[in-house]
């Protein structure tokens, strides 16, 4: 029987692909075919999506962009679509997925394709193994904290494990707030069983026996897969009173966030777990000794629970051994913005950013030069093409003034005014500020006003402006205020003359 | 109210009243650092702001009181730590060993002027140097961390976000009057969350929140459409009391102006025994704050002894001394010798016609125990007799007697600071958030910090259900079927072994232990047996008993009005019977 895959994920569906999907269901009626239609997740390609593909002996071969008007002939084996094996795609074949090796491959909600491409070999893995060799496997591996700031997941889970209490709690950070990245929302589409087995997992490794993963309320599609895949789990003595029928109790749930960017914040999101107002709480004390309903919890973006299966199933040293410096393994990036080629692509750390950004991306969309790069969501700093050699890393792109974020890349081209962007970070931290910390609160505020003088030609905004940056960056108490000033003082560093504007010229 | 003591007056002990910041931590350890290159030892888990306090060294702050915990929001008490990154804030920072903190840097300056700077742009005009300016922390923080000028202002053709603009502003919100006691003006407020704080923390009545967020924050009292009269508030004055800014203010003191002095007294209206400071300007009462070395209240009032000090200067008050030979006569004033001669020369004539034992005195329960002490002195040793009693020894001459019997003496078995001990709290017949509002709070913070409570009570009291407190168990039992209960209770106890008999037979006569335990074991007193009698479900009993048994450390409070009857006598003995057969007395936290 043959198989033809639509994807289900969000960004292929907002391209078209239920009318695509549609489109199959018809044709293979119409022609009576022996064939049934899986929505499976996205391979990342989202310029080629809604990309479908076909399974032949050969392997999967892909059609995209699709519309449904091109669906019989793609049937017919006539359609210009066609685009080849699918993993010989320039960008999916350089990749190397690890965490995101499943996404696109199967169908997101059978339990049994997860387990027979190399799902719940980890948590199997995890099982056999005692407890110290579980922290030791994840710290070994260099596995840092994907959600961007890039602390040790071992040393987390040594801190929450070894922390006595009657109950602790494994939150999942999947409120993907971000500008620009997807790659939580992809995978909880995609493949919802290695988020819940990574859970499980560091459930098990840190005496956790109770899960959450956050979701914001704007991923209706990942709630809703996420709900179906944990049930299913529970279903089939996955999750429950022992973990795969033989380890420890572990059980899971979704939790709606309710649109709040600083709920992503992990402290905001504690609160906002426990029924409170979404503000941050001071560290310490670390959630990691009294976070949610003030027990030990692991706090941890979807990214970094999904990459344990693959270290727990393949050994430290495997994961270990893709990287570069003090950045291990992996890491989901997504590419979006002004470029050809936008979409998730996972590569070892490593890379430059002009790497990415040419070679991966293919340039800008509008074949305009490159002017500037944000990295690492709103409150990631701008890159000039001057900057393009900084290989990424953590400690390579805090050198050059910025940081990875959650590895979102968005570029723009040489249309792009940075006293504007400069304006955005300003109105975008005023508009998600929690309003707990004074800084951020009003800092934010006056920002927006302060560069509106600036943009007047007003001579004595900019001294403000730096010290207002200055104010926030050291004075917030959480990273929203503290980094609100990246984007706005890299777009003043680097291109100062967006900012030299004359009373005359504004006028 | 009546003076106490002025301290640091006539031999009194001086009382430091310095904030510091952030409440004491309990601990064996003790952590050495350096502030400011002085050496400071503080115990485990204080804050970096407190022990520089501790050591003399005022960090600014705005947000932080030692009543409170931390909450880290004002970032004025940022400090630098060698060997840490960034500024962390001394408030929520706890000290460790070998620290060394700088409260004042240059970078620490430009932050703490860039901060206040940021709050004077969104501050009325006339709230920092005009005549709004009432010396609150907001505007001396201002001077200390020397703000000069505010550089923001609004792009041309545009204005500055503000909530202190009144005209023509969706973000203005008028003054909130409708509390009699204080006015709340939001364009004064900067979201310190104290008042909030304040009304969680430590009056527990979780009448306030904080609305909209980033920019838009905002203090309100109650839900949307609410204000502070209509909302939950009992009008403790907690949240006026922390308020770093004018935002909440006693509206005595908007009308009279700020009090010049002040004088500790005791608050007289109910037995809790809260003790004030009562501001002044001259001999007129500005306002009365509640004294934060006051034992019972520590720092906390309720709207009585707060608010309600009207009758301080009530046109119907006696403020002179006045005579009349008969009682048909008209009042006279008179000086305080004629009227003392008249007095004495009066009660001493009675005692010359009708004998010695013809007078005596009796003491208003609303007296405190050093003015019922003095007038007891004196009918002893002027008058020579012992006809004296006061109205608190009448309503609780049931708990006198049961105390007596149990104990051998009839003396409350703990003082207030025990309930933050307290375990397990049963409440039989009194209603504390209304008839003791203060201890009330102090028992729903232990509550919400995991106490359990046991309600024995007909009516269904505020405490059985209020924010963020339950009941464990409401024994809603039949008027007049205490002491049946809690034999019923004494029962479970003995009769499934929960009692302690090391505790016991360090503490009681065994022998006579093993008389009330055979009493109390006859399947008559049985839960099951009484319940058709008092009402209280057999099961909910026993669940109650077994959780006072083996609960942690019990603690009773009980109501004078419930033991005005024999059985009240009984009950009494029969309560404190049972919590000595489970050793609940005498210890942190019992009692």
């Amino acid at each position: 029987m043959m198989r033809i895959f639509v994807p289900r994920d969000a960004a292929a569906r907002a391209l078209g692909a239920d009318a695509v999907a549609a489109a199959v269901l018809r044709e293979i009626a119409a022609r009576g075919l022996d064939a049934t239609l899986v929505r499976n997740g996205s391979r990342g390609m989202v310029w080629l999506e809604p990309l479908v593909e076909i399974e032949t002996p050969q392997g999967r071969t892909a059609f995209g962009p699709c519309a449904p008007a091109d669906i019989p002939a793609i049937l017919d084996g006539q359609s210009d679509k066609a685009l080849g094996p699918v993993e010989a795609i320039p960008f999916f074949a350089r990749q190397t997925r690890l965490t995101f090796a499943r996404v696109g491959l199967t169908d997101p909600l059978s339990l049994a394709e997860y387990e027979a491409h190399g799902g719940l070999a980890g948590l199997r893995a995890a099982l056999a193994m005692t407890p110290e060799e579980r922290i030791a496997t994840v710290r070994d591996s260099g596995l840092r904290g994907r959600g961007g700031a890039g602390f040790p997941t071992g040393i987390k889970w040594a801190t929450v494990a070894q922390a006595p209490a009657p109950q602790k709690y494994v939150v999942c950070n999947a409120d993907e707030g971000d500008s620009g990245t997807f790659a939580d929302r992809m995978l909880m589409e995609g493949d919802p069983f290695c988020l819940i087995e990574g859970m499980a997992i560091c459930g098990l490794s840190v005496g956790a026996t109770k899960g959450y993963v956050y979701i914001r309320s704007e991923y209706p599609d990942a709630i809703a897969v996420m709900e179906e895949a944990i049930r299913i789990a529970r279903a089939a003595g996955l999750l429950g009173p022992a973990l795969l029928g033989q380890g420890p109790a572990f059980d899971m749930e979704v939790r709606v966030g309710a649109g709040a960017y600083v709920c992503g914040e992990e402290t905001s999101l504690l609160n906002s777990l426990e029924g409170r107002r979404g503000v941050v709480r001071a560290k310490p004390p670390l959630p990691a000794l009294e976070g949610l309903f003030g027990r030990p919890t692991v706090v941890n973006n979807v990214l970094s629970l999904a990459a344990v299966p693959w270290i727990m199933a393949h050994g430290a040293a495997a994961y270990r051994d893709y990287g570069l410096g003090r950045s291990r393994g992996t890491i989901p990036l997504q590419i979006a913005g002004n470029v050809k080629r936008g979409g998730l692509c996972e590569v070892a750390f490593g890379l430059s950013l002009g790497e990415i950004v040419h070679d991966i991306a293919g340039g800008t969309a509008s074949g305009r030069p490159v002017k500037a790069v944000q990295v690492g969501g709103p409150l990631g700093a701008y890159f000039p093409p001057s900057l393009f050699d900084t290989p990424f890393g953590y400690e390579e792109f805090d050198g050059a003034g910025g940081l990875i974020g959650h590895a979102g890349i968005v570029v723009f081209d040489d249309s792009v005014d940075m006293l504007e962007q400069a304006r955005f970070a300003m109105e975008f931290c005023a508009v998600e500020s929690c309003g707990k910390c004074t800084p951020c609160r009003i800092g934010a505020v006056r920002g927006m006003e302060t560069i509106d003088r600036i943009a007047q030609g007003d001579p004595e905004a900019l001294p403000l402006l730096t010290d207002l940056c200055e104010t926030m960056k050291l004075g917030s108490l959480c990273a929203l205020g503290g980094f609100t000033p990246y984007p706005v003082l890299s777009a003043l560093t680097h291109w100062p003359e967006d900012f030299a504007r004359t009373r005359r010229a504004a006028a | 109210m009546k003076d106490f003591v002025i301290p640091g007056h006539d031999g009194a002990p001086a009382f430091d009243d310095r904030d510091l910041g952030t409440p004491a931590r309990r601990s064996n350890r003790t952590v050495t650092l350096t502030i400011d290159g002085f050496a400071v030892t503080v115990p485990e888990g204080t804050s970096v702001m407190r022990a520089a306090a501790l050591a003399g060294i005022e960090i600014p702050k705005l947000c932080a009181t030692d009543s409170l915990e931390a909450w880290g929001s004002c970032r004025l008490c940022l400090v630098e730590i060698e060997g840490r990154r960034g500024t962390p804030a001394s408030c929520t920072t706890p000290v460790a060993e070998g620290m060394v903190v700088h409260t004042q840097t240059d970078t620490l300056r430009r932050l703490r002027r860039g901060v206040m700077e940021l709050y004077a742009s969104d501050q009325p005009q006339q709230g920092l140097a005009g005549p709004m300016n009432r010396g609150t922390p907001l505007q001396r923080m201002a001077a200390v961390v020397g703000l000069n000028a505010v550089r923001y202002k609004a792009p041309e053709g545009g204005r500055m976000a503000s909530h202190a603009e009144p005209a023509d502003n969706p973000r203005f919100r008028p003054v909130d009057a409708s509390n009699p006691y204080f006015a709340y003006d939001p364009a004064q407020c900067i979201v310190c969350n104290l008042c909030v704080r304040a009304c969680d923390e430590i009056q527990g009545t979780f009448a306030l929140t904080i609305e909209g967020r980033g920019f838009e924050s905002r203090m309100r009292p109650g839900m949307a459409g609410e204000d502070y009269l209509s909302s939950d508030c009992v009008s403790c004055g907690a949240c006026v009391q922390v308020c770093p800014t004018g935002s909440l203010m006693e509206k005595s003191v908007i009308e009279l102006g700020l009090p010049t002095r002040s004088v500790v007294t005791t608050c007289a209206y109910c037995g809790v025994g809260c003790q004030f400071e009562a501001e002044a300007q001259g001999d007129t009462v500005v306002r009365m704050v509640p004294w934060k070395h006051g034992k019972a209240n520590r720092g906390h009032s309720c709207v009585k002894g707060r608010f309600a000090w009207g009758y301080a200067t009530h046109r119907d008050r006696i403020l002179e001394p006045m005579i009349r030979e008969s009682i048909d006569e008209p009042w006279r004033v008179v000086g305080w010798d004629e009227a003392i001669t008249f007095a004495a020369t009066r009660l001493r004539a009675i005692q010359a016609r009708h004998g010695r034992h013809s007078i005596g005195g009796i003491t208003s329960s609303r007296c405190t125990n050093e003015e019922t002490y003095l007038v007891q002195k004196l009918i002893r040793s002027v008058f020579g007799n012992n006809n004296t009693d006061t109205c608190a020894r009448v309503c609780h001459s049931p708990t006198g007697y049961g105390l007596r019997q149990t104990f051998g003496t009839s003396a409350g078995t703990q003082d207030f600071d025990s309930v933050e001990h307290t375990d397990v709290a049963v409440i039989i017949g009194a209603n504390p958030t209304d008839g003791h509002p203060v201890f009330a709070s102090r028992l729903k913070r232990r509550l919400r910090q995991g106490a359990r409570l046991i309600v024995i009570d007909p009516r269904r009291i505020d405490l059985v259900r209020s924010p963020h407190v339950e009941a464990a168990y409401h024994l809603a039992l039949r008027p007049g079927t205490n002491v049946a209960v809690l034999t019923a209770m004494a029962h479970v106890i003995v009769t499934e072994g929960l009692h302690d008999e090391r505790f016991i037979r360090e503490r009681c006569d065994w022998e006579e232990f093993q008389h009330y335990a055979e009493f109390v074991s006859d399947p008559r007193h049985s839960p099951e047996a009484t319940e058709a009698l008092t009402g209280v479900p057999a099961a909910d009993l026993r669940a109650a008993a077994r959780l006072y048994a083996t609960g942690g450390n019990g603690g009773d409070l009980l109501r004078p009005r419930r033991d005005r009857t024999f059985p009240g006598i009984d009950h009494r003995h029969g309560h404190r019977q049972s919590g000595h057969a489970d050793g609940q007395y005498r210890r942190p936290g019992w009692g």
